[in-house]
């Protein structure tokens, strides 16, 4: 096997297709190409999203006016919102890893429909362009925050159909990768790999799968409504028309809570692969890992109204779905155990990957927990839309997903390019945005407990000093997340050939050359054993 | 830590320290096991790994104790804030109307105010109503808020108790100045705001946006 490396075989970069340069990107229907499509496209946005929010941090430095107006930071958080959320993170890693990774772990040449998964990147494409173009147009850019909540929302001069038309383009390239990746999975694995021998990344993707096929439309017929409502006064959200702005924040959060655990699930996934294959052992609790995402995926559906306790809804409803906001904590707790028991008597080696996966244990249980009180009614009344929150949801998708988002880009990084980074100078960022991560967002749970609302361009003095920590902690998180990058850009242009299986893997992505050949499998592979088999006895 | 603006803010804040400090123990068991594993099972140390793939026990053993701790935090944060769902017989009620980007408070002997006057040691309703967007009544030193829905009469029940002066701020993003809507809370004896509510409508105020834009130069521009 290992001499597969130097055998004569052309990799996908290489291979002669039907067209040339450029040409051989746009319109080719190899999912690994559009994986990394998707990635260049998603790294760029992630990267104008992180500038507008160290100019934010910027921003509050000092009250009052310091580099921008009111309005200008007004539309800057809520671009950030949007480009974070919509452009980034929530095609995240299916769009990238999955893409790529998804037929390479079943055994399989490339996902059940190709094209369609090209033109899911087109709409993507479509989507961001709408966003950006938005800025330029008619009222300028957008400033109603990413939950587009209403009366505002038809009240502003800013444009907000064309935004809205973005993310409803967006959300069918959502609905088509997830269609896409459910019959894949169902429909393409290797022989011998039954539901219970798929990698837990695998599977992670299938229960987002269903999240995005399920909930999607919900947004985008709430978006649709939102521009009728804006175009013609119908009256169905605005109550001076006999509308009711409450069913608006209901219909957007039965598909952005969901939305939630699009974006962590696939996270989750990844960090189920990592840990294995540097503690070279099997992963503990497979089955209750596998479950526990199934169990968020369903249990998330009925949480939604947590983001609204303070709306005014019946105590009844603010009871029910309190009550279950605690209990959807469970599965993810499940699974940072499994996580942890999964490091115990094995045989670790501390790479890069698996310091990510570090990380992002630790600051994806602080996001967990601080979720515990902001679901408990009576803190949630106090914290509910202050810069608490801000600093949870920073630290499950900034730290959670995005840590990982970071870890997996280095735990693939080989088989994807054929190259190796330096692995030292890649240790090494890890403190640094460890540091700058925790001074810019811990101080945020501080200024939250202390009262400070969020999506506030002026703040009273008091809070200035836990401001300043936290701008200055932005510029050491994106000074180690630059040196990263660097770093990445490096080896893919100098950095060593990568071998086949550099880490000690062993699920099937490892069982192909670095970077793999156009159709992947010479011959498709026969499954004997579950994904994370180091030998010895297994579970049946 | 403790919050004594109000009897039911120090419960709030018993809640936070309750769930805070389960939080702590169970953050310090989950990051310590791990750091520890990750050394003591270090390659060099152990470079033979046992396969285990499971332990049906201790998965349940985690599962339950957890849920019977969130459940704990549930009902104690919901019991808590259901104390300020209840409106108290024979509650002042006050009408608070938000509009961008300001606050009035309605009396109902007629008398309008820019800043929230309330007796100390009296349970009073909150009626909120807007007359534009969405806002949010948010009284950080009481710890409690609650949305201005438009269309919709929201209530929030506060019971002030030490004398004193507090922050009036909006929470939900209403545009613009969404971060000037600021206003005063003062808690006053009885007495003073018996007086208080005697004298004629009051509708100076010192808020944040004052500072930004005196009511002179507003006037001006529209
Ligand atoms: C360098 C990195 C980042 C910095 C400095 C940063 C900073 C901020 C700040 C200051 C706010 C707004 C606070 C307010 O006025 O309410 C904010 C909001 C937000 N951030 Fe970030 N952020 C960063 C990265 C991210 C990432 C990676 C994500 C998601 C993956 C993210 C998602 C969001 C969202 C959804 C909002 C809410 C926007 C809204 O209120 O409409 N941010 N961020
Ligand atoms: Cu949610
Ligand atoms: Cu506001």
């Amino acid at each position: 096997m290992e001499n597969a490396d130097t055998a004569s075989y052309v990799d996908f970069y290489h291979a002669e297709g039907k067209h040339k340069g450029i040409l051989s990107w746009l319109l080719t229907t190899d999912h690994k190409r559009i994986g990394l499509m998707y990635m260049c496209s998603m790294m760029t946005f992630m990267l104008i999203g992180m500038t507008l929010g160290v100019l934010m941090k910027i921003e509050m430095l000092t009250p009052g006016k310091t580099i921008v107006s009111a309005q200008t930071y007004n539309a800057m958080f809520t671009l950030h919102g949007l480009i974070m959320i919509f452009l980034f993170i929530i095609p995240g890693l299916p769009a990238i890893f999955g893409n790529f990774m998804l037929p390479l772990q079943i055994g399989a040449r490339d996902v059940a429909f190709p094209r369609l998964n090209l033109l899911s990147w087109y709409f993507y494409m479509t989507g961001g362009i709408f966003a950006i173009l938005s800025l330029f147009l008619r009222g300028g850019p957008i400033d109603t925050g990413w939950t587009f909540y209403i009366p505002y929302s038809i009240r502003t001069g800013t444009d907000v159909i064309l935004p809205l038309l973005a993310a409803f383009i967006l959300g069918f390239s959502s609905i088509i990768t997830g269609i896409n990746f459910v019959t894949t999975i169902h429909r393409m694995r290797a022989p011998g790999m039954g539901f219970f021998k798929m990698p837990l990344f695998v599977w992670s993707l299938y229960a987002t799968a269903w999240i995005q096929i399920i909930a999607t439309p919900i947004i985008g017929i709430t978006i649709i409504l939102v521009i009728i409502e804006r175009l013609f006064q119908m009256g169905i959200f605005d109550p001076a028309l006999g509308g009711d702005p409450l069913l608006f924040q209901h219909l957007f959060w039965i598909y952005s809570h969901p939305a939630v655990y699009i974006m962590i699930l696939p996270a989750m996934g990844a960090v189920s692969e990592i840990i294995p294959t540097f503690a070279k052992r099997t992963i503990f609790g497979y089955k209750a890992i596998a479950y526990s995402s199934l169990a968020i995926a369903f249990i998330g559906y009925f949480v939604w109204a947590h983001h609204m306790f303070t709306s005014g809804i019946s105590e009844t409803s603010r009871f029910i779905f309190s009550l279950l906001t605690f209990l959807v904590a469970i599965p993810s707790g499940v699974k940072v155990f499994n996580w942890v028991a999964t490091l115990y008597k094995g045989s670790i080696t501390p790479g890069v990957p698996l310091l990510f996966v570090m990380l992002f244990v630790f600051l994806f249980s602080i996001g967990g927990l601080t979720g515990l009180v902001l679901g408990s009614l009576a803190t949630n009344a106090h914290l509910h839309d202050t810069y608490f929150v801000v600093a949870h949801f920073h630290y499950v998708m900034f730290g959670g997903t995005v840590m990982i988002f970071f870890g997996a880009l280095h735990y693939w990084f080989p088989k994807m390019f054929g190259k190796m980074y330096n692995e030292k100078i890649a240790k090494w960022t890890i403190p640094v945005i460890f540091v700058g991560f925790n001074m810019l967002y811990f101080t945020m749970f501080i200024l939250g407990y202390e009262g400070m609302p969020r999506r506030y361009w002026d703040y009273l003095p008091k809070y200035q000093t836990l401001h300043v920590i936290s701008t200055v902690g932005s510029w050491i998180l994106v000074t180690g997340i630059i040196i990263m990058l660097v770093n990445l850009i490096n080896g893919l242009r100098k950095g060593p050939k990568a071998p086949m299986n550099p880490w000690g893997g062993k699920t099937l992505e490892w069982t192909v050359p670095s970077p793999p050949p156009v159709y992947n499998f010479e011959e498709i592979p026969v499954i004997t054993h579950g994904p994370y088999y180091y030998g010895g006895e297994e579970e049946k | 830590m403790f919050n004594d603006a109000t009897n039911y803010a120090q419960q709030v804040d018993e809640v936070m320290l309750f769930i805070v400090i389960s939080s702590v123990i169970l953050l310090l068991i989950v990051t310590v096991a791990m750091i520890y594993f990750v050394i003591r099972y270090n390659k060099k140390r152990n470079p033979v790994a046992s396969q285990i793939s499971g332990n049906t026990k201790l998965e349940v053993f985690w599962i339950a104790i957890p849920t019977v701790l969130v459940l704990f935090m549930f009902y104690f944060g919901y019991a808590i804030f259901h104390e300020s769902r209840v409106v108290p017989k024979g509650a002042l009620i006050v009408k608070v109307v938000g509009r961008m980007w300001e606050w009035k408070f309605e009396y109902n002997n007629g008398k309008d105010s820019k800043e929230l006057y309330l007796p100390s040691g009296k349970p009073v309703k909150l009626e909120l109503t807007t007359l534009d967007v969405n806002h949010s009544f948010y009284i950080p030193a009481f710890r409690i808020k609650e949305d201005v829905v438009a269309g919709r009469e929201n209530y929030m029940v506060v019971l002030p108790q030490k004398l004193g002066t507090y922050d009036i701020v909006c929470a939900q993003y209403c545009g613009f100045h969404h971060s000037l809507m600021h206003t005063y809370l003062h808690v006053v004896s009885n007495d003073d705001f018996m007086k208080w509510l005697g004298t004629k409508d009051s509708l100076e105020s010192n808020n944040r946006f004052q500072e930004y834009y005196p009511v002179k130069k507003l006037l001006a521009k529209n």
